[in-house]
């Protein structure tokens, strides 16, 4: 039993790699989800865009790019465009692996941010649009300014989970080589690991993804029940608005 | 007020294989009211949403003073034909006065100030200028509706399109907003009003249209489609209802 303790948690290996994991590796995992959030929401919003057009020619493309990108393993996303591009990117980038490791991360969140953007976006009942539409609005107008602002409202808990997510996947970038100064939280936590031939710094380094995801997944259940109850904001008003029309 | 006039000629529309219209035709003079009742499923709604283009007709024409709105561009025919809802369709993100800039700036493109300066003389008018800052779901179903007739009003419109305005209201709100569309009605708008509300046919309605299975099957004044209703469709229907 005490084996197992020391194999996990030993003091003295998880004191020594502390300073390591909050000082580089948080800050750097922080950089690769934050960034590829970013890229990811903006790519997501755009395939949501298309998915919902009324040409063909742009839902098409849309909906292969989401098959193709959920349908692969992160890893292979990450290892082709990570590794298969530094052709073209070195001239631009140099060999700092994070420029093609934070594209691949967001390659693969926009195909999931699409469709919870998309799925938001439809889900925002039909008068809404007929409203706007009977006003004069245009397409685009309708879009932007009625349909888009409440289907985002609603998927704002799903697109927190989605960035739960990035922070867990931002542990492959791994697998593209990385300097001592590049390193995350999961690479300073393995080297400490192979290093000292025991897990402790590993579960370090687990400790500090979870300070970031719990409070996360707490944040999401927020969001959900305000969302779901209501809240109270100017004159008794609410959101529970943005729960289905009802009748 | 400016008004148009309207008429809607052989006009079908299909959903799939559902013929909903089947060659209406009706005439609404300017400034006029009409009122179209008929049994749920009769067409009334779609004929509504044929009239600004909400649906496409496969057939037929809606003429308004007398130019074909078919082949227009739909932003434009809609922004002369005000349209108000069984639902109200506020937009719930935003603030009762909201409702009505946003359209006035993104259609109009009037400047913030004259956008709100307008917005608030609608409200002031259909009675809700004390509920601007909130959001529609702090008003009744009541306030709700008028909000939406002061949205559709502060365009300007030519003509007004009102579908089932009131059905969805409490009992005790109804007669407020019937109100309302009475003296939008006597100030000269010209009216179409799907209603299930005989009372209010019967004494505001220039012209009554009785629609059954896409058709207007009889049109007139109150008087002779309440009072001497001519087919059997129409007066079985009135037993019913009243």
């Amino acid at each position: 039993m005490s084996d197992l303790f020391d194999t996990f948690l030993d003091w003295s290996y998880i004191a020594e790699v502390f300073p390591d994991l909050l000082r580089t590796g948080l800050w750097n995992t922080l950089t690769l989800a934050c960034s590829s959030a970013l890229l990811g929401t903006v790519l997501g919003l755009g395939l949501a865009l298309m998915g919902l057009s009324r040409h063909r020619w742009l839902r098409w493309p849309a909906r292969v790019y989401t098959d193709v990108f959920r349908g692969l393993p992160a890893i292979v996303t990450i290892l082709l465009v990570g590794q298969g591009l530094t052709v073209v990117a070195r001239p631009v980038v140099g060999t700092n692996p994070y420029p093609l490791g934070i594209l691949a991360l967001s390659l693969i969140a926009a195909a999931y941010v699409g469709e919870i953007f998309r799925a938001g976006i439809q889900s925002v009942d039909r008068g809404q649009s007929e409203a706007a539409r009977a006003l004069g609005m245009t397409h685009t107008a309708t879009m932007t300014r009625v349909l888009i602002p409440q289907g985002v409202r609603r998927v704002l808990p799903a697109l927190v989970n989605q960035f739960i997510a990035l922070v867990k996947d931002s542990s492959l970038v791994y697998f593209l080589g990385l300097l001592t100064s590049q390193r995350d939280l999961f690479r300073i936590g393995q080297d400490a690991a192979a290093n000292s031939g025991n897990l402790s710094p590993l579960v370090a380094a687990g400790l500090v993804y979870l300070a970031i995801t719990v409070p996360l997944t707490h944040v999401v259940n927020h969001i959900d029940r305000r969302l779901r109850e209501g809240r109270p904001v100017r004159g008794g008003d609410t959101l529970a608005e943005f729960e289905p029309a009802r009748g | 007020m400016p008004s148009s006039s309207l008429r809607v000629a052989d006009l079908h529309l299909s959903f799939g294989d559902l013929e909903v219209l089947r060659g209406v035709d009706l005439v609404v003079p300017r400034g006029s009211t009409t009122c179209v009742i008929g049994p749920s499923g009769s067409g009334k709604s779609t004929l509504l949403r044929a009239i600004n283009q909400l649906e496409r007709p496969s057939r037929g024409d809606v003429l308004l003073d007398g130019l074909s709105v078919i082949g227009t561009d739909p932003d434009l025919l809609r922004r002369r034909v005000g349209m108000v809802f069984q639902q109200f369709n506020l937009f719930p993100h935003r603030t009762v006065l909201d409702n009505l800039v946003l359209p006035l700036r993104s259609v109009l493109r009037l400047s913030k100030s004259a956008a709100h300066e307008r917005a608030l003389r609608y409200l002031t008018d259909v009675g809700v200028a004390d509920k601007a800052p909130y959001r529609p779901t702090a008003l009744s179903g009541g306030q709700r509706q008028r909000v939406a007739i002061a949205r559709a009003l502060a365009m300007e419109p030519d003509l007004m399109l009102f579908d089932e305005a009131t059905s969805a209201l409490d009992p005790e709100l109804v007669k407020g907003v019937l109100g309302l569309m009475t003296g939008l009605s006597e100030s000269g708008m010209t009216m179409v009003v799907v209603t299930h509300e005989m009372g209010f046919a019967r004494s505001v309605a220039d012209q009554v249209a009785f629609m059954d299975q896409g058709q207007v099957v009889e049109a007139g004044p109150p008087s002779s489609v309440f009072g001497a209703p001519e087919s059997s469709r129409l007066r079985r229907f009135l037993d019913q209802v009243l």
